[in-house]
């Protein structure tokens, strides 16, 4: 099997027992990127140069019998949201074209120190708004499955740059699905883990509250490997959580006995392809076949999650967007232009004699904001903040944002509930395959529901895994979500692996020619 | 040219505010150079003619910078006067994917404040953000506390020694915590707009203390601060500098004007950019008779046409308050709680370690001095606004020299003359608070007299020796009892006529007598020679 082919579990067995290089292995992957990604657009940025330098390293370092860390010599490619120093991190937006964090995110700190090699950045939407990564400002990237279709969003790149061999392992952010959903499309393995278990240090914050920093793999046992590396404690982040990481590593080999897989009748109504739904249940009967019972469990405020998570996110996303004001770093419009508009508009006014209209005339810092943020940002981005605001607004901010909170309380709630009677709940990650580029480019709305059985994970701050589980008669992939309760990765990533050793539709890989 | 001022010299008030006065006179000084006129007003200062119409309504916020060594939310330092921008780094510059984490002792500090202000400490607290933009606030937000504050409902009693007001207790809405902003300078001279931003300042914690409009006069307000700005102190908790912009102060203040139809409000003004204690003072003693001078003349009142809340901006200079943009008024900060910090519980049991860690405050301070030494209110007002440390000299001095009246003059007047002469702190105080009760002990027992006392003092300061030394080195010797009753038996039997006035009543001819003495021995002390001599005439002749 070519070096691409392999599992970065098989690779990691591979350069430990020297038969294989880190050399190989990195230049095998930016040859594939350089065959291909000018295709797929996986990539914003790829550092060919750095990683075959670090690769070399840590080869030389092997040979001398250092100790190395746990992705010695592994690539890794990032979702270009995470901040590494001296680097560009560009959130795949104008305003942060030529943004240089001084500073890397402390996964990227980890998995520095876990020696691993990285290749690049990845493409995605917009500050990780959207589904589709049509919302890149630097142009989409592709499905590697079919390249005139969308590979999902937001860790779109990421989670194509798996599908195409590019790299065995991508680091991805998952706000609303944005891990597993490009990862179902793109017939990847990709976990949101619980909120608080990977430190957001360092990742440019989109919502919060939802965000949540997880690895995409081809398997299971390789995103345990990584979540290995990223999960844990960090004082940097007060929402980190201070508990012990468990060594997922060795127990995602464990089958789970007496597995209870839970099935939520509300995520199979209105709106589901019948294909998917199809794969799904078909997936179920292999746990069925494995010893695990099902069970009804019931979600009744699931239906609530996609409206909840668009007053919330978006009310963050006002929030957090609102440091991008040109004054100190990112994007700012041209100030010669800027002056001379506001000249001319002054001028105009006074000749018409609108004193009212010359009063609310922008001052040129009021100008300067709104001219480089309305440049800066894309149509989307700036519908969030848009929709932020509003929600935010005096006399708007009961019916919309605290309601909201009290509808998340809920849905946290039917989880608890249901993960009395179950261990899993498995459903679908996305309602359909995925689609043509440009479909829903002005539908935001049905773009929206695309989120429908993602959202509420991260509004009840569980874990989620998205692992391949078919294929539609297109030859379009389709994933398997299985949500566990907070802090249940081991249990998750354990009923992934099982439902792996017993199908092989994560080893397919797509036909790029 | 000295620069006058444009205040009546009499009314305090600028000199156009006549009010209803007519004439402002003008006088100049006699010195030629000077051109400049001094300005009185003519008839009554405005504030003593309609005072009784209408009663003063005032609530002030206060901003006090903690005295941390690191920001609120990141490690920088809080160091002032650092040159622009070298206190920061990517949290408090605002760059993407950096997270705040609290400074614990910052919430310490202010959960200390708001227990010494006799507040409610709620058990679950949390942070939220308010949303504007502006270059000084990179975030496009700063990080305070809008609905669940870490503290309300207290209260702080103010006094006055001098009786311009009866004790009362000043109400305490809240007290928050939240981060400071940076600073912005703008430069328009020449017409161009250039704005500089300097972030030191950026994440500073502040204590933010609000409270309720229970004040009736600018002297209340001022008193207020003092006695708010001495607890700051005594707790340690900040330096509490209004000129290095440590303490804040902004005030809301209207009127309850009394007329035959009921009370009536005029709408409320904030006013800000007070720089001092004292120019709160004038500026809200302006303010009122501002107030009630548009309210004359327009009718306006609060909630009425015209009676919104306005802010004011104090212009040192001109002595007057000037409207400033009221855009800002209706902004909606958009207040929702930071997903990025963690809710902080106070339990009861750490809100007592806190109360009991406290230690003396300055009220309980003034109680106590005024019942274990005997000093009166007025004293011990004086002692414990000067702050704990010349307290604790006080104390250290009149339990030495066993009498608090005496260690009280002397530490009000020759120890606190002294600090102010040489601008200095009592740790710098060359005489420690025993070396002065040894020269206290001399004045009390009678051997050297007040006035030679402080010459005594003087030479301790200036060669910085103990009392008896200083005595020596100016001649000065304690005179011995049977020396000094030697001597006025030798006076007595040289001064017959004296003897013979004294005895027909004419007590006072005793003078002659002290004064050959003092001749004598100029250590003497002349009430002791009075006496000694009186006992004489009286039993021997
Ligand atoms: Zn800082």
């Amino acid at each position: 099997m070519s070096l691409i082919d392999q599992t970065a579990t098989e690779l990691l067995a591979g350069l430990g027992s020297g038969e294989i290089t880190s050399v190989a292995v990195t230049q095998a992957c930016l040859d594939q990127i350089e065959r291909h990604d000018k295709n797929v657009r996986a990539f914003l940025r790829v550092d060919a140069q750095a990683a075959l330098e670090r690769a070399e390293q840590i080869d030389r370092r092997r040979k001398e019998g250092r100790t190395l860390g746990r992705l010695a010599g592994l690539p890794v490619a990032l979702k270009d949201v995470l901040c590494t120093r001296g680097e560009p991190t560009t959130c795949a937006s104008r305003m942060l074209e030529d943004f240089r964090p001084p500073y890397d995110a402390t996964v990227v700190t980890r998995l520095r120190a876990a020696d691993a090699v990285l290749l690049g950045k990845t493409n995605m939407d917009e500050f990780a708004m959207g589904g589709s990564n049509e919302n890149s400002a630097f142009g989409p990237a592709h499905n590697p499955w079919d390249l005139t279709r969308i590979p999902g969003g937001s860790s779109g790149g990421a989670a194509a740059s798996v599908a195409a061999r590019m790299t065995p392992l991508a680091v991805g952010s998952d706000t609303g699905g944005s891990i597993r959903e490009p990862a179902a499309l793109c017939g990847v393995t990709g976990l949101k883990p619980t909120y608080g278990r990977v430190s957001r240090y360092g990742l440019v914050a989109f919502a919060s509250s939802l965000d949540q920093i997880g690895p995409l793999a081809q398997t299971a046992e390789d995103a345990a490997l990584l979540l290995q590396v990223l999960a844990g404690h960090d004082p940097l982040d007060s929402t980190s959580v201070d508990r012990p990481v468990p060594d997922y590593c060795e127990t995602v080999r464990r089958p789970l006995e007496g597995l209870r897989i839970g099935l939520v009748p509300e995520y199979f109504g209105e709106g589901l392809d019948a294909e998917v739904e199809a794969a799904v249940r078909q997936a179920v009967r292999v746990y069925e076949s494995l010893g695990a019972t099902v069970k009804e469990v019931s979600l009744p405020h699931s239906k609530y999650a996609v409206a909840t998570y668009y007053i919330i996110a978006p009310c963050e996303a006002s929030s957090n967007l609102a440091r991008y004001d040109s004054a100190h770093y990112g994007y700012r419009t041209d100030q010669k232009r800027m002056t001379a508009e506001l000249q001319a508009q002054r001028k105009q006014l006074e000749e018409a004699g609108d004193q009212a209209a010359l009063d609310d005339l922008d001052n040129p810092l009021i100008r300067m904001y709104r001219r480089s943020r309305a440049e800066g940002f894309g149509a989307e981005v700036k519908r969030r903040i848009m929709l932020g605001t509003y929600a935010l607004s005096a006399g708007y901010y009961d019916a919309y944002y605290l309601k909201a909170l009290k509808v998340r309380r809920l849905i946290r709630r039917d989880f608890d509930r249901a993960f009395q009677d179950v261990d899993l709940i498995a459903g679908p990650v996305a309602p359909t395959p995925a689609f043509p580029i440009g479909e829903k480019v002005d539908d935001p709305l049905s773009m929206y529901l695309f989120d429908l059985y993602t959202a509420s994970t991260n509004l009840a701050g569980i874990a989620g895994i998205s692992v391949p589980c078919g294929f539609s008669r297109g030859g379009l992939p389709i994933g398997l979500h299985l949500q566990g309760p907070t802090f249940a990765e081991e249990i998750v990533l354990r009923g992934a692996h099982m439902f792996q050793q017993a199908t092989d539709w994560h080893r397919k890989s797509p036909p790029l020619h | 040219m000295v620069r006058r001022s444009n205040l009546c010299q009499i009314c305090r008030f600028h000199r156009f505010q006549w009010a209803r006065h007519t004439v402002v006179l003008k006088y100049w000084l006699a010195r030629w150079w000077d051109t400049r006129p001094l300005y009185i007003h003519f008839s009554l200062p405005p504030q003593i003619a309609v005072s009784e119409s209408y009663i003063v309504v005032i609530g002030l916020e206060v901003h006090v910078q903690l005295d941390t060594r690191s920001k609120m939310f990141c490690g920088c330092s809080t160091e002032f006067g650092a040159p622009p921008n070298t206190q920061t780094c990517p949290l408090c510059i605002g760059m993407p994917g950096t997270l705040p984490v609290m400074n614990r002792r910052a919430f310490d500090l202010a959960l200390k404040t708001a227990v010494a202000l006799n507040c409610e400490i709620p058990r679950y607290t949390k942070w939220d953000r308010k949303q504007y933009y502006y270059p000084d606030l990179p975030k496009g937000y700063q990080i305070s506390q809008f609905d669940l504050p870490m503290s309300r409902n207290g209260y702080l009693p103010i006094s006055d020694t001098k009786g311009q007001f009866s004790p009362k207790r000043i109400g305490i809405i809240r007290a928050h915590l939240e981060e400071d902003a940076g600073k912005s300078m703008h430069d328009e001279a020449a017409g161009k707009a250039d704005s500089r931003i300097d972030l030191n300042r950026c994440g500073t914690p502040l204590l933010e203390i609000v409270s309720e409009p229970d004040m009736r006069s600018p002297a209340e307000a001022k008193a207020y601060l003092t006695e708010l700005k001495l607890l700051l102190n005594y707790l340690g908790v900040s330096d509490c500098n209004m000129q290095e912009g440590s303490l804040r102060v902004d005030a809301n203040i209207n009127l309850h004007i009394d007329t035959p139809e009921g009370t009536l409000a005029t709408p409320i003004v904030e006013v800000k950019n007070m720089n001092s204690f004292r120019a709160v003072e004038r500026a809200l003693t302006y303010e009122a008779q501002r107030q009630y001078e548009v309210w004359k003349e327009t009718g306006r009142v609060l909630g009425g046409p015209g009676g919104h809340k306005t802010t004011r901006g104090w212009d040192e200079d001109a002595q007057i308050t000037r409207e400033q943009r009221t855009k800002e008024e209706s902004s909606d900060y958009r207040y929702f709680p930071d997903p990025d910090l963690v809710p902080v519980t106070t339990t009861e049991e750490e809100v007592q370690r806190v109360r009991e860690s406290l230690g003396e405050l300055p009220a309980a301070l003034r109680v106590r001095l005024e019942q274990t030494y005997g000093i009166a209110p007025y004293d011990s007002d004086v002692l414990v606004n000067q702050g704990r440390p010349l307290v604790d000299y006080y104390v250290e001095l009149a339990e030495a020299c066993g009498d608090g009246r005496l260690a009280g003059n002397w530490v009000q007047q020759d120890v606190l003359r002294t600090l102010n002469e040489r601008q200095i702190a009592i740790a710098a105080f060359p005489v420690s608070a025993g070396a002065l009760a040894e020269l206290l002990k001399m004045v009390q027992a009678g051997k050297i007299t007040t006035s030679r006392g402080r010459e005594v003092l003087a030479e301790m300061l200036a060669s910085g020796t103990p009392a008896a030394e200083a005595m020596k080195a100016l001649g000065i010797e304690e005179v011995d009892e049977s020396a000094l009753e030697d001597l006025c038996r030798k006076l007595l039997q040289a001064n017959p006529e004296v003897v013979a006035e004294v005895k027909e009543g004419k007590t006072k001819a005793i003078g002659a007598l002290i004064g050959q003495a003092k001749k004598r021995n100029p250590n003497v002390n002349p009430g002791r020679v009075r006496e000694i001599c009186l006992h004489w005439i009286e039993k021997a002749y």
